[in-house]
Order: structure tokens, then sequence, then C-alpha cells
């Protein structure tokens, strides 16, 4: 989330769309009642069914599962042709203005720069026409036709109301009537907020629905104001700090990209990564990469990461490729793994196509689950009826599970999606001989470093070098790592503008990360936490709810990554003066010396507005992207069919069978052979979760189980009547990758849509079942899904593929 | 004035007087229909607080699960997908005791101290009195008792009565998380629906309304329903509900006939209840009768 | 009204088996009416976070003893925290029900291990989980860890291991996974946070 939770009662318009705040976040989904009460705030949902947020909302409409870009490329087309979007804001914060390479085109469904062999796209016309100063060039009148915006304008000039409604099933009145609602925050006072979830991101163009609101935001200029933002309503209690601690393959923690092959030495690596401004007087944050870089290797090597060895860059595994999930399924099933553990991940439930998880996982020699429960994982080897048919002795795979402890056996911070960092405490031990994650990890490391200490091996040396500064080497405590990863000065740290000035002492905890450095003198396990804890103590352990400017800010409440900021890109609810487009929610303001007001300016505190330092200090432009050259499948967001479609073309290019869908996403051999075809599988189908169950996990819960006992799909009335199928029956349904039984809940709530002129049915599946648990037995959904992921993320397309259905 | 008064004001098949010098606030429970999700973690936590758990059942092709009140689900929501004006609407309405200003399950209940009316308005129930004959059943208008298969024992919600004690709100209410569950004085739940019901016409609901019964002298569980004229769209929520008729029978006629003329007889029931346990209308009795009816 | 001939019996026969005893002075029990009894009072409270969502709701977790040495604390009951800022003290039905997660019966209490092809798992100590683990690990890492790549460049990774993190773990524990995996050369990791 740019902003937070609580900040959502800020909004005069919600708009839930691509996620289900009510179903999936019900304790954050208050704060839109609160916006509805308080605020005279509306709710808008927009989604395949008619869910439970939809029965708060004030407008309901309904879009095709994998539909979302048609429709919000349509709000891009509504919102330019009726001349509804924040003027000034656009002009100065963003890159409507920035000049485009003339060689970028856009034809026939496809971005300059493709190669369909590789399905990849080479960026070399996507980038700015760079002026004689080395500064982007820029057109502030927006009318040079090779400029972003109207670049924006003629992409989106096809995204016509009608088109929309035929593409998207969203009858055409109901679109426009959410045009209408959304533009009205278009005024400078008026913000909307989004609420988003794996609605969105679950699907081959997941990065892209998410880059088509943030054109919307932008547009709006709804970005950093209380009450805007694009808020992303995580998954699990940690998932922002998981992912902050970047435990992929692709990044170290703080989101640092990992070396690849091609980073031969410390200096390609860090060069490539540290970028110099694309205009003038800006911030450009990631400029700082040296120091964030360093102070982590610090932090792993200590006094073994010098100047002489390049701060032990060599030790750092370079990468050769994709190491996402999929990825790993793909590499295990090919064979080529050994090993592997799940830390609290269920992943024969959790990843698409079951099947191929369940023959991959069979070809390990050994597999580790840690876990606080029985998961279906744990036990893919075993026989549970049609659940799971397996052949237990012909699994060769030698499988450990080791008992973990709950969140009430644990002392540690999460990290919320609001990002704010919180500490909890330990209530009682856990059950039998269970152990928490930490102490499971370390002990699991000592043991191997012990093994090496003796009798050596390859490359001992990041092993046998790994800082381990805990008083009990098995049982590290998380007040020791949070330290660690906060950060310390190693030697004493001098201020920049004087250097016999010691800002930090030696040994001290850095109160940030401008007090990082890149010559050693400081250690810092993530970067974007440091601060959160300083010589002033833990501060994600604040309990302090004050409120004193009514926005629900609450800087004393835990601490906000990053340096406590509450809502990211403040400085864009200020006009360039610096004074607040809505003086009522004013986040912060320009004071005449300094930034200062409700928040932790996002900004050089002394950046007087006349400098023109630009909002968005983590961009080289220093301003939102309209036009943004970095995505994997083109600068704008395009509409492309799932990979099942029920469409044998794509509407918005019918003559380009190459654009029926995303023609940058990745797709392993085997894999697009057992895509489904519409003439044998004729519905949508989309996948979700319910209420009173999370994951896979609350099926072990007897109160969630009572709540919620069996599996079951839903379907809407005319389908019903169609195949014959009545409330309450067994039906079967089946992907071109298998099937599941379940009961049919037949219901008003899933409309039938006109699709491209036909009639659209949508079968819709919830997640929750497996063959553990103390629900009534019921099958992995996850049987049905298809293995392809986003372009950019590689998340799979859980969210839109085709079946069958039929009673049983 | 104290709103976690545990003076009686009403004691089942009792004639002493209450007592009466101290004040007490009513309090009350207002369900904001308009702003329920049917979460369900009111039946959640009034699971988790009471220590009560039912079966694991089955789905039967709704959200509602479990599908009725039990002995140990003394709330559930209920789905209704209703089509108003071309626009489908999904009203969701927390169920379970009303805790009327007149219980009719009180009222009803022939076991001395079985049902207890505090000064406050909870209406509680204490097992350890009940008979399980089912009157308050019968007597309620809201069909909301239930009687347990396994210690045959009437069980319903009890507003929480060991929380409320204590100053705190009803595990279901302080649980409500977008606050469609509220609890407070009377007075502040009437207060605060007001506005609710002001909020609601501003979006077009014009017969937005409170639903606080006055045949059964108003309750203490209130809601805020979008369509006040017809509480019936909510999975039946009797449109103007009283205390059964067999009720004002029983405290008119039947029971001071049962008290004379069968004194005798009770003693054995007694006798019966040490021994035995709860009595019933024999079966084949009421089988007969059954068809009987029927015809 | 209507009163039909059984729910006159009904009335009757209900006169019977209640009220009429009372009437006489047989009342099962003393006139006294209380509630239950308020079952926190003495428990000991403990300021968490559920494990579900990323709303990550303050909740306060209630347990048995007041941490005296000899009383060992259980948890019995949980419930938000009113003073968290995001959840107010609300919780939702998962939120509401953690008690029964951390009462549950599939909870894990032991290491395990099925061995190839076998049917069932059997217990072992936690000394012998590691120690095979650590075993299995050495083995895989020291065989197929490639220092150099084909153009001589260092690469120092273990491709043949996987790894993948939970998204409920804490920060803590995130950092120290990936410390660890890092310096084993670890490249095939990934977290529930990307699906």
């Amino acid at each position: 989330m740019t902003n937070h939770w609580v900040d959502i009662k800020n909004a005069d318009l919600v708009l839930i769309m691509g996620g289900n705040a009510a179903e999936a976040h019900p304790c954050g989904f208050k704060w839109v009642i609160e916006a509805k009460k308080d605020r005279k705030a509306k709710l808008v949902v927009v989604d395949p069914r008619f869910t439970r947020s939809a029965a708060v909302a004030d407008y309901y409409a309904p879009v095709r599962a994998g539909a979302d870009i048609a429709f919000l490329g349509g709000v891009v087309n509504y919102l330019l042709t009726n001349d509804k979007i924040h003027h000034d804001y656009v002009k100065n914060y963003s890159n409507a203005g920035f000049l485009i390479n003339p060689d970028f085109k856009f034809e026939d469904g496809i971005f300059s720069g493709y190669n369909a062999e590789k399905r990849n796209y080479g960026k070399d016309t996507w980038g700015y026409q760079m002026g004689k100063d080395g500064f982007v060039m820029v057109d502030p009148t927006l009318q040079d036709p090779n400029c972003a915006f109207q670049l924006l304008k003629k992409h989106y000039s096809r995204y016509t109301p009608d088109l929309v409604s035929k593409v998207s099933g969203t009858p055409k009145d109901q679109f426009l009537k959410v045009c209408e609602y959304i533009a009205e925050t278009a005024a400078a006072n008026k913000t909307m907020t989004i609420l988003y979830a794996l609605g969105w991101t679950q699907h081959s163009v997941g990065s892209q629905n998410i880059r088509t609101m943030a054109i919307i935001q932008t547009l709006l200029g709804n970005m950093g104001m209380a009450g805007g933002g694009i808020n992303a309503l995580r998954g699990h209690a940690n998932v922002q700090g998981i992912t902050d601690m970047c435990l992929f393959g692709a990044n170290l923690p703080g989101y640092i990209a990992s070396p690849t092959e091609a980073d031969v030495d410390r200096k390609t690596y860090v060069e490539k990564r540290t970028p110099k401004p694309l205009r003038p007087n800006q911030m450009n944050f990631p400029q700082n990469f040296p120091k964030w870089f360093t102070s982590l290797q610090k932090a792993w090597y200590g006094n073994a990461a010098k100047p002489e060895n390049d701060f032990a860059y060599e030790w750092l595994p370079k990468i050769d490729g994709a190491y996402d999930t999929l990825a790993i399924f793909e590499k295990m099933h090919q064979g080529k793994m050994n090993g592997f553990v799940c830390q609290g991940f269920n992943p024969l439930a959790s990843v698409s196509h079951k099947k191929k998880v369940g023959d991959a996982l069979a070809k390990l020699k050994y597999m580790v689950v840690i876990d606080p429960l029985i998961t279906d994982t744990s036990e893919f080897w075993k026989a549970h009826g049609e659940f799971n048919e397996v052949d237990a002795t012909k699994v060769q795979t030698e499988v450990f599970r080791l008992p973990a402890n709950l969140f009430a056996e644990d002392t540690g911070s999460f990290t919320n999606s609001g990002r704010v960092i919180q500490w909890h405490w330990k209530a009682a031990d856990g059950p039998g001989e269970s152990k928490g994650d930490v102490e499971i990890i370390a002990a699991l490391f000592q043991k191997l470093k012990a093994m090496y200490a003796k009798d050596g091996g390859k490359l001992p040396e990041p092993i046998m070098n790994l800082t381990w500064p805990h008083r009990i080497a098995d049982k590290p405590s998380p007040a020791e790592l949070l330290m660690e990863i906060s950060g310390k000065a190693l030697a004493d740290v001098f201020d920049p503008k004087d250097k016999t000035k010691v800002i930090v002492k030696a040994g001290e905890q850095v109160a940030g990360f401008a007090q990082l450095r890149d010559d050693g003198s400081t250690s810092c396990g993530n970067w974007i936490y440091s601060g959160c804890w300083s010589q002033a103590g833990n501060l994600t352990a604040r309990r302090d709810n004050a409120d004193p400017s009514g926005l629900g800010q609450t800087l004393l409440w835990g601490f906000a990554w990053p340096a406590n900021r509450r809502i990211i890109y403040n400085r864009a609810s200020c006009d360039m003066d610096g004074k607040p487009w809505d003086p009522k929610r004013t986040v912060i303001r320009w004071t005449g010396t300094a930034w200062a007001g409700n928040d932790v300016p996002d900004m050089r505190p002394d950046a007087a507005p006349a400098e023109g330092v630009m909002p968005f200090i983590m961009t080289p432009e220093g301003v939102a992207r309209l036009f943004a050259p970095g995505m994997a499948d083109g600068p704008f967001p395009e509409h492309y069919e799932p990979f099942e479609t029920p469409l044998d073309k794509n509407p918005f290019s019918p003559g380009n069978p190459k654009a029926l869908n995303n023609p940058a996403a990745r797709v392993y051999k085997g894999d697009m052979e057992v895509f489904g075809k519409a003439k044998d599988f004729p519905y949508v189908c989309t996948t979700y979760r319910l209420v009173e169950h999370f994951h896979f996990w609350s099926k072990h819960v007897r109160i969630n189980a009572v709540l919620q006992p069996e599996q079951f799909v839903e379907i809407g009335e005319e389908l019903a009547k169609e195949k014959g199928i009545a409330n309450g029956d067994r039906v079967k349904v089946k992907s071109n990758r298998g099937f599941i039984k379940a009961v049919a809940v037949v219901t008003k709530r899933i409309p039938t849509l006109m699709v491209d002129g036909k009639k659209t049915h949508t079968v819709g599946i919830p997640i929750h079942w497996g063959f553990k648990g103390l629900t009534k037995p019921g099958f992995i959904t996850n049987t049905l899904t298809p293995y392809v992921g986003d372009a950019n993320s590689q998340t799979p397309e859980y969210k839109a593929f085709l079946v069958n259905i039929e009673k049983i | 004035m104290a709103l976690q008064s545990l003076d009686i004001a009403r004691r089942s098949a009792t004639t002493t007087p209450a007592p009466g010098v101290r004040q007490t606030t009513e309090v009350a429970k207002l369900i904001d229909v308009s702003t329920c999700i049917g979460c369900k973690a009111c039946q959640a936590a009034c699971m988790e607080w009471n220590d009560i758990r039912d079966e694991v059942g089955n789905c039967v092709g709704v959200y509602d699960n479990p599908a009725d009140l039990t002995a140990k689900s003394w709330t559930v929501m209920r789905f209704a997908e209703v089509e108003e004006k071309g626009k489908l609407e999904w009203l969701i309405r927390k169920d379970g005791c009303m805790h009327c200003a007149d219980p009719g399950c009180l009222k009803a209940c022939p076991a001395p101290g079985a049902i207890i009316q505090y000064a406050n308005g909870i209406v509680d129930f204490h097992q350890e009195n009940c008979i399980g004959c089912g009157y308050c059943v019968t007597g309620c208008p809201f069909n909301i008792p239930r009687i347990s298969q396994e210690d045959s024992k009437a069980y319903k919600c009890t507003l929480c009565s060991d929380r409320v004690a204590v100053g705190q709100a009803p595990a279901c209410a302080k649980v409500c998380p977008t606050g469609a569950i509220q609890f407070g004085s009377k007075e502040q739940m009437k207060d605060y629906a007001a506005k609710r019901i002001v909020d609601l016409k501003s979006r077009g609901y014009d017969k937005a309304g409170l639903y606080d019964p006055q045949g059964v002298g108003g309750t203490h569980v209130m809601y805020v329903l979008h369509h006040a004229d017809r509480p019936e769209l909510y999975k039946g929520l009797p449109n103007d509900p009283s205390i059964s008729p067999l009720v004002s029978l029983w405290k008119g006629f039947a029971k001071p006939l049962a008290s004379v003329a069968m004194a005798a007889v009770a003693l054995g029931s007694l006798f019966h209840y040490v021994m035995k346990g709860p009595n019933e209308v024999s079966k084949e009795l009421e089988d007969e009768l059954e068809k009987e009816d029927a015809k | 009204m209507q009163i039909t001939r059984r729910q006159f019996f009904k009335v009757c026969g209900a006169g019977l088996s209640g009220s009429s005893i009372a009437l006489m002075g047989f009342s099962p029990t003393s006139a006294l009416a209380e509630v239950r009894t308020y079952k926190l009072a003495h428990a000991t409270e403990t300021r968490n976070m559920c494990p579900y969502c990323s709303v990550s709701c303050g909740v306060l977790i209630y347990t048995t003893g007041d941490k005296s040495k000899n009383a060992k604390a259980d948890v019995i009951h949980i419930e938000g925290d009113p003073d968290n800022p995001v959840n107010r003290g609300t919780l939702c039905p998962k939120g509401a029900a953690l008690l029964d997660m951390v009462k549950s019966p599939s909870r894990l209490k032991y290491p395990e291990v099925r061995e190839a092809g076998s049917n069932e798992w059997k217990r072992i100590s936690w000394d012998d989980a590691l120690n095979r683990i650590a075993t299995h690990m050495k083995k895989d890492r020291d065989a197929n860890f490639i220092e150099k790549n084909a153009a001589g460049v260092t690469v120092n990774r273990w491709p043949s291991f996987g790894f993948l993190a939970s998204s409920a773990c804490n920060n803590e524990t995130g950092y120290i996974t990936h410390k660890v995996l890092r310096s084993l050369g670890a490249v095939a990791f990934d977290t529930q946070a990307r699906i």
C-alpha cells in the first residue's frame, strides 16, 4: 500500500476491483465503512461476482475475469476524452511531457522490439529522447505527438465504451456509471483510493492490471494524497515483511537486485544499479544504492567484507535466470533438483497445476517441511482416495516434517500491508517439541557450519564467515536480529557537510538509511527498515496510538518503512508551491523553511518548492510514469486475453493471433499444450478465498470448519438451468489438467455476461479445501489451474481459465 | 447508573417481586444490517467466548453455516439474495436472541429461575434450572431457543452476560470488523441508529428504519434495516412479532389450572425430574395429535 | 386466537413438569441468579498479532497462570487488541477463532520422517532430524555447487536445492533465512508472497 489501512477512511471514493476487501481483509475494510459513515464516501465494486464487498457497495458493476485492462483502459480513455484529469498534477508530477523515442511503435497489439521466438521484448525503442544536457527532453505543453501524454491518448483511444463492453462483458451503461464516479475525483480536493489484491495480480497480465490503475491515479492526481494511493491489500500477516526481506532468488533484502552472471565484479554490478538522474535537481534516491549494498555485505560478512575483497562480492551467488516458484517447480519437474524445503508453505495446494507439482516433488531426494500444522504437501506421497491418487511405495523422496511454533508462541515483528512494522510478544510455549522458526534455521545452519568446519567442502568461506553475533548460537533472539536488520555504525560516522562532526558513534544503532555509508563503516541488514531499532530502542514496539491530525496517521505506533513515513509520495499532496491540494487533509506542507505536517515528508526536508524537486523520489525522473519502459510486456498496458480464453481472437487486435495472449509471458514446454480450448471447456473459471477461511490453514481450525465445512463451487442461475444443476447438487468441474467434485451453490451473485456477442458464464471456486484437516475432505482447487504466470512477476494465472461443469 | 447491573427484573415461574431500589441503564445491541458483510466473525467469537463448538456440517447450497441456530450455535448469519428495483441486494442478517423487553420465553417458562431477565434488559437462560420442556421455544416469537440433544436443556445467546457484568461488550459486538454490531445503552443505540438511517436515506433507501418491535415491548437487540417496511425480506424477520397466544393462555388459564388441579401429579413429576431428567409430552400422543391437527 | 388441541395439551403438560413444582416450593436450586463466571479475571494478557492476513490485527492472548514458575501458561482465549489503530479490538472469523488454531489437533509436536517408499511417519529426535537434513544438504551442495560458469565467471551458486519461504513468519525469520540461504549459495528460493 502506498497509503495505509486507516487512511482509507479519508477517501471520497473507494474503488474495489481486483480484490474483495470485505471477504479477504474484513478488519481493514472497516475503514471503508468509516469513510462511508463519516465522509459520505461512495463505494464502487467491479468484480466478476457480486461479492461481500458488493453487498455494502453503493454501486456494483460486473466484469469478466481477465478483462480488467479492457475496463481500466476504457476508464483512461474516458478521463482523457472528457477532460477529467488533474491538469497541474499531470503536467508537473508525471512524465506526460517526456518525449519518447520516435521509433517506439505499437502495431496490431504488439509493441516494437518483439521477439516471437523468445517471447520477449528488446526495449531499445522504449526509451526517452535525451537532450544534449544529458536529461530527458520535455514538452511542457504536452502537445508533441511523441510525448508520453499524446502516446497515451492515442493508445487508449481504441478503448471505446462499446469495445470495452464487448470485451469485458460489463454493460455499457454500468461501465460509464463507474467512469463517472471515478472522474469526480479529478478535482484537486477529491480522492479515490483503489483497493486491489490477488484479483489483479494473479493474471498473465497481473502487473499491467496494476499499472493501468497507476496511470488512472496519476491522471486524477490521487497519489500521495490522504485517502488516495494504490493500495495492494496483501496476503499473509507478514507477506509485506517477507517481501521486504526479499526471500527471492532475484533480490537481496530491501529490493536490492541480486547479482547476475553478467555482473562480473562489484564495480560492474554497482554501477549498473546506481542510476543517474533523468531530470535536473531530482533526488534520484536510488543513487544511494552503493551505501545500501555495502552495508548489507557488512551485516552479513562483518570484518571479512573489506574493500580489498570487494566487500566479499564474490561470495554472493550470481543468478543465471528465473527462480520464481513456477520456475523452481519446472526445474524440479525436469529432475534438476535434489533437495527442497517448505517453510510454512503448502505448494501442493497453493501452486497451480497440482499434478505437475506432485510429480515434481516425487523426483526429489529429500524434502523438509517446517510448519506448525499438517500440510497437504507434507503428505503428497500418501494416497488420500480421489483427493490424492498416488502410490507411496513408488515415491522415493525422503520427507522430514519439523514442528514449528505459531504466532502465540513467538516474539518478533510483522509488517502489515500498510508497511507498519509491529512487534509482538510470546504468550506460551508451543506444543510438544515444537520450536521457533528462527531457532530451526539457526540450528540447521550450525549443524552445516560444524560439518564444513570439520570436513571442508565446496566454498566454505561464506558459511564460515557469516556473521553470527548471537549470544546463543542455536537460538538467536529476535531483538538481536531486528537490530542487525536496522543497522549500526561499525566506525564513527561523520556528517558529510562537516567532516569533523560525528553523527553516529561506532557501535551505535543508526537512526535511518541517511546515515548508511558505502565505505564499510556501517552495517545494515535491510536498508528500508533502517531506523526501526535506533538508539532510542525498538520503535516497532511503540504503542502510542495518538492521532492528533485525525487522519489516522498514528506516527508513534510501531514504525513504518521507509523512515516511519505513512503515506508514500506525500510531497504530491501539495501543489508546486507546497500548498496542500486539500488543506482539510493536510499530509505535509511547505512551511516557508521546511516540509512538515502530519507525516514524515517524502522529500528532502529543506527542498524549497522553487528548487523543483519532484515528488516521486524513487524514480530517476522524479515524476510518476504514464509511460513505463521498465515493464516486460510494454510501456503501456494492453488488453490481452488470459491463456485460456472463451474468445478465439483479441477484439483489440483481431487480426493478430500473436496478440491473443500476453506475448511476453513465459510458458514452459508441456504447459502450453495443456491449455484448454473453449470448445471443450466453455466456461470462465476464477478461484478465490472466503472470509471464513484462510488458504489451507483454517481447515485445521474447528470453528472455521464449522463456519464453512464443505467444498463448493458457485454458478449463476442461468448456467445452472442450462446444465440441470440444482442448488446443493454435487458437480464435477473439469479443466484440461484435472477435475474436482464439490457441492453446487447456485446464486444470483454470479451474473451471465455478454462477451463478444456471446453469453458467457462464470464458475467460481473457493480454494480452501484439501485432504488434511477438520473440514470435510475436498479436492485441491489448484488441480485445475494453468501453469503460467504474469510476464513481470510470474504470479500464476489462478484468476481466469476455462472449465466445464456437469452434474454428478 | 450502571448498565452491567445484575439485578433481576423478572424470573421465570416466580412471583417474588424483583428488587427495585437501584437504578439500571438498559443495554442494547444494534445490528446495522446495511454495514454487515456476513463474515461470521460474530459466530466465531460467540463460539470461542462461550466455549461451544457446533458440529462440522455440510454445504447445503448456501453460505449459511451452521444452517440454523442450535444449542451450540447461538447466533447465525442468514443470507438472502433479493432483487429490488432490478438491482441485486445481498441482505445478510445476524440472527439470535432479541432480548425482548417482554420476553415470551420467560413468560412461558414453567421452571423457576431457568430464565432470568436482568434489570439491564438481558434475558439469560440458567441451564441448571432448565427442565428441557421446550416451552421457551413455543413462547419465543423469533424462534430462537434450542433444546440440546445432549443434555435436554435450552440454550440461546446470553448477550454475553458474563462480559457485560464486568463492563465489557458482548463478544460478537466487540469482534465485528465493520462495526455492524454496536453495543451500549439502549438510548445510545437508538441515537446511533438514527444517524445511520439518515445516511441510508441519503443513499436512496427511503424506507430505512429501526427494528425495535413494540409487540414484545421493544428489544435489546435491534436492527437497522434498509427496508424497514419489509423485515420479512431478511430471511423471515417477523413483521410484527408478538408473544404466542399460547403463552397468554398459559398465564391466564392453564397455569392456575395446572397448578391447582394437578398438584398431586406435580409431586410425581418432581420425583421423575430428579430421577430421570426432563419430562416430555408422550411421543405417541404428540404424533396422534399432529395427525389430527393436520386434518 | 387459534389454539389446537395439541397445543393445549402441551401447555398442560408443561404445567405438570415445571411450574407447579416451584409453586409448591420444590425448586431444583435456590433462587439465586448468577451469570457465568468471568473467565479472564486473573488470566495473563499478552499482546500479539493475528497471523492470517496483512491487516495484521493486534490481538490479546489470555493464558492461565501468572507466569510463576510452576504454573504452565496455557492459551485459553484470544480477542482483539483495542489499542491497535487498525483493528481497534475487532477481528474477523479467522482471528476470532485463533484459539482453535493454537489448539488444533493438526498441530505438529515432534520431528518426523517418512522414509523413501514408506507409507508412514516415524517420530525422530530433533538432533537426528537436523543431522540427517544437514547431511543431505551438504552432500548435495558439495556435489552440485557451481563455482564458475562456462565463460569462467565466478558464480558460486547451488542450483539443485530449493526453498520456499513462508510469508507468515516474523521479519527476523525471513532475514536470517535469507542470510543463511545466500551464504550457502542457494538461488532457487521464493516466497508465498509471490503467489
